[in-house]
């Protein structure tokens, strides 16, 4: 028994952690919700570099082969700084499931939703998985524009006209259960920086003549956030874990580890709010470009309350 | 990552279940917050230590199994699973030991840990006054200097000592030296119930059972040798007994998956279609797991030598939530019959409710999280 990181999946952390700081600050983040393609630009042709786009995908096709329990902390990563790119889609979704060197490089850039696709304009493959589940080329589809409230987040219906790969069900889950992972990893990592910038924001801001930091109400707020936080990225591991050894319950770990990490991002975010007062509420501000990532991630690839249905069913109804 | 069980690790969980299946009184005992239920919770303390598992993790030398902070985990996990009755020993085991280990003497260890381990005899907890509840280093007790006879005399009221009135032994906090700042001049003293000039006063708690006293101490002789580490340093000593009984060793996970699966056991007999029961039962679920899967991730630290901080506090709200939130699921599947006296839920309800007051209430960990773990301001 040992539930912890080996130091070659922490250095491999520390790596992207470092890359992300250097290329994904603040105003990347700002800038995709304006810019013509909702992405980073520079941040993803070092991740491809780095060749953690292709992390999952077998060696034999150019990736690193590695797995879920190899990546989950570069996905919480990614959500700490807000990553505006299909980082989960690509690398936990669609590269390992098309499995081909253009996509481990990153030469290629595959996206993965339903019903809404996130990039699907700026991606070379298009994965949709859910009532009709298929690989298409981004070049034999249409796609219609939808606005996310995270406006770095470019959603797409997408119909397609060509002979797309239609994807059977063994392939699906995987895909689907690799996704919804991702997703509660980077909650885990936007919930943290969401506590982090609300911690220094509390700890300058003075009213009454202290800190605003020092009143109980604030204090209480910020302790339940981090105790929900503490407590959902186990589950997030475990997940991670679970499915790199085919655990068969890996499925409801997942959905315990997605209803999990959405409550407890949401929570980060409301009192985020709250304690950051109209500062937080200006749109100027940085801190909204983080709740409204946490509120499209929490209602993607099943909200919490889908998720803990999943959960219910596991343990009532087998 | 690995959260598999080693083979020995296995054994050991299948000699603790074949141990237990056989010997846990299948009806329960009465409880042990009565001072007959206390009687028969005694003898089954003798059952556990005469087949050694009493304090597994314990050396052999005091009746253990020198048993690894892994195999605790699986002997509480079992403990739980069968429905084995509450530990009476508690305060002593879980609380006091630790603590006798780090900062007693040889001596002390010797005189007091065999006896504990086999429930000869038992331990209260003296910190709590009436003046003196969350703010424990306004306690105002005190021990003079009696430098002829070698020792200290001891007088004023502690309160709220759970089973006090059952105990033979009180573990607590006095103040030695009254000038020194609140949280110096405290010493923490070891002192049998039977010495005179103590006066125990048993009185119920909110399930009406007389699990807590008051316990008054006039003049009352302890001599140098039950000083449990140096005068003075009371308040350091006591941290790590309190430390204890927010983190690890007072409530391990093993005890709300126990308490998990019941409620699912229940809810399946009840047939559970309402929606938002079934939300609140998995969310049970959810959080009875994160919280074994986060002592796992701790025991992997301290088996790396690391030492937990304020980051028990963390735990100690989480698992006192958890209990409230798992017993009102269960209560409200109940209908009608929840409101009955004996149902075992509304017994462990009104037990949970304790939790977020007793071993600190939640509110002072919230402001340790914020203060120590955030690092906000006190001021
Ligand atoms: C079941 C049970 C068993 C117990 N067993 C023992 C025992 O064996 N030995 C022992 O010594 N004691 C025992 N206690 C007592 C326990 O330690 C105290 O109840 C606890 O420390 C709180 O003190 P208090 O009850 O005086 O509440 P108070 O300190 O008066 O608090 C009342 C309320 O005010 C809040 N409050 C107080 N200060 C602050 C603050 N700074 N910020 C925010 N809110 C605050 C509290 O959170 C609480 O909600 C037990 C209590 C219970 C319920």
């Amino acid at each position: 028994m040992r539930f912890a990181f080996t130091e070659n999946q922490l250095a491999f952390r520390d790596a992207v952690h470092d890359l992300l700081a250097k290329e994904c600050p603040p105003s990347v983040v700002r800038d995709a919700w304006t810019n013509e393609t909702g992405r980073s630009s520079t941040a993803w042709t070092e991740l491809a570099k780095m060749g953690v786009l292709g992390a999952l995908v077998p060696e034999a096709q150019g990736g690193l082969g590695l797995s879920e329990i190899d990546v989950v902390l570069l996905a919480e990563e990614t959500g700490r700084v807000a990553l505006p790119e299909p980082f989960v889609e690509h690398m936990l979704v669609g590269a390992p499931l098309l499995a081909t060197e253009a996509a481990a490089s990153g030469i290629t850039t595959v996206t993965a939703g339903d019903p809404l696709v996130p990039y699907a304009d700026t991606a070379d493959t298009i994965v949709r998985l859910g009532h009709e589940s298929f690989v298409a080329d981004r070049d034999d589809s249409t796609l219609e524009a939808h606005r996310s409230v995270d406006h770095s987040r470019r959603l797409f219906s997408v119909e397609t006209s060509g002979s797309p790969r239609a994807l059977d069900a063994a392939e699906v889950s995987t895909a689907y259960w690799r996704g919804t992972l991702g997703f509660s990893a980077q909650l885990v990592g936007l919930g943290h920086h969401l506590l982090a910038t609300t911690v220094e924001y509390v700890v300058a801001r003075r009213q009454f003549g202290v800190p605003i930091g020092s009143f109980q109400a604030i204090k209480h707020k910020l302790a339940d956030v981090r105790i929900a936080l503490e407590f959902a990225a186990p589950l997030v591991y475990r997940a991670a874990y679970s499915l790199t050894v085919s655990d068969p319950a890996a499925r409801t770990h997942v959905a315990m580890a997605k209803a999990a990490s959405a409550d407890a991002a949401t929570l980060a975010a409301r009192h985020a709010l709250q304690c950051h007062g109209a500062m937080g509420y200006s749109f100027e501000y940085d801190l909204h470009l983080w709740i409204k990532r946490v509120w499209a991630l929490a209602a993607a690839w099943g909200d919490a309350t889908w998720h803990r249905e999943l959960v219910a069913r596991a343990i009532l109804d087998t | 990552m690995d959260l598999t069980w080693s083979a020995d690790e296995q054994a050991f969980r299948a000699e603790a279940r074949a141990w237990l299946e056989t010997n846990v009184p299948p009806a329960g005992l009465a409880s042990g917050d009565t001072r007959e239920g206390f009687a028969r919770h005694l003898e089954w303390e003798r059952a556990l230590f005469d087949a050694r598992w009493a304090v597994v993790s314990w050396p052999q030398a005091y009746g253990g199994r020198d048993a690894s902070l892994w195999e605790w985990l699986i002997f509480e996990e079992e403990y739980s699973r069968a429905g084995a009755p509450q530990r009476v020993t508690q305060n002593g085991i879980f609380l006091l030991a630790p603590t006798l280990f780090e900062f007693g003497t040889p001596g002390q260890r010797d005189r007091f840990l065999p006896t504990m381990a086999s429930g000869e005899e038992t331990w209260c907890q003296g910190w709590s006054e009436p003046d003196a509840g969350s703010d424990l280093a306004a306690i105002s007790s005190r021990a003079v200097r009696d430098e002829l006879a070698g020792g200290w005399r001891l007088s004023g009221q502690k309160t709220w000592t759970t089973r006090g009135a059952f105990c033979t032994h009180l573990f607590g906090l006095y103040r030695t030296d009254s000038d020194a700042e609140r949280h110096r001049g405290l010493t923490y003293f070891l002192v049998p119930l039977d010495t005179p000039g103590v006066t125990v006063r048993g009185f119920g708690r909110l399930d009406g059972d007389e699990g807590f006293a008051d316990v008054f101490c006039d003049d009352v002789f302890v001599p140098d040798d039950l000083v449990l580490g140096e005068v003075d340093q009371g308040w350091k000593v006591a941290m790590a007994t309190t430390g204890s009984e927010r983190g690890l060793t007072l409530r391990s996970p093993g005890r709300f998956l126990a308490t998990t699966s019941r409620l699912v056991e229940l809810a399946r007999e009840r047939g559970a279609a309402d929606p938002l029961v079934r939300q609140r039962i998995a969310q049970g679920q959810i959080d009875a797991e994160a919280y074994q899967l986060q002592t796992l991730a701790t025991v992997t630290k301290l088996s790396a030598g690391e030492h937990p901080g304020a980051e028990s506090s963390l735990t100690k709200v989480f698992w006192s939530e958890l209990d409230v939130q798992l017993h009102e699921t269960a209560l409200g599947l109940a209908g009608h019959d929840a409101e009955l006296e004996d149902s075992p839920w509304m017994k462990g309800w009104q037990f949970a409710l304790s939790g977020p007051i007793y071993a600190g209430t939640n509110e002072i960990q919230r402001n340790v999280i914020a203060e120590r773990v955030l690092g906000l301001p006190r001021k």
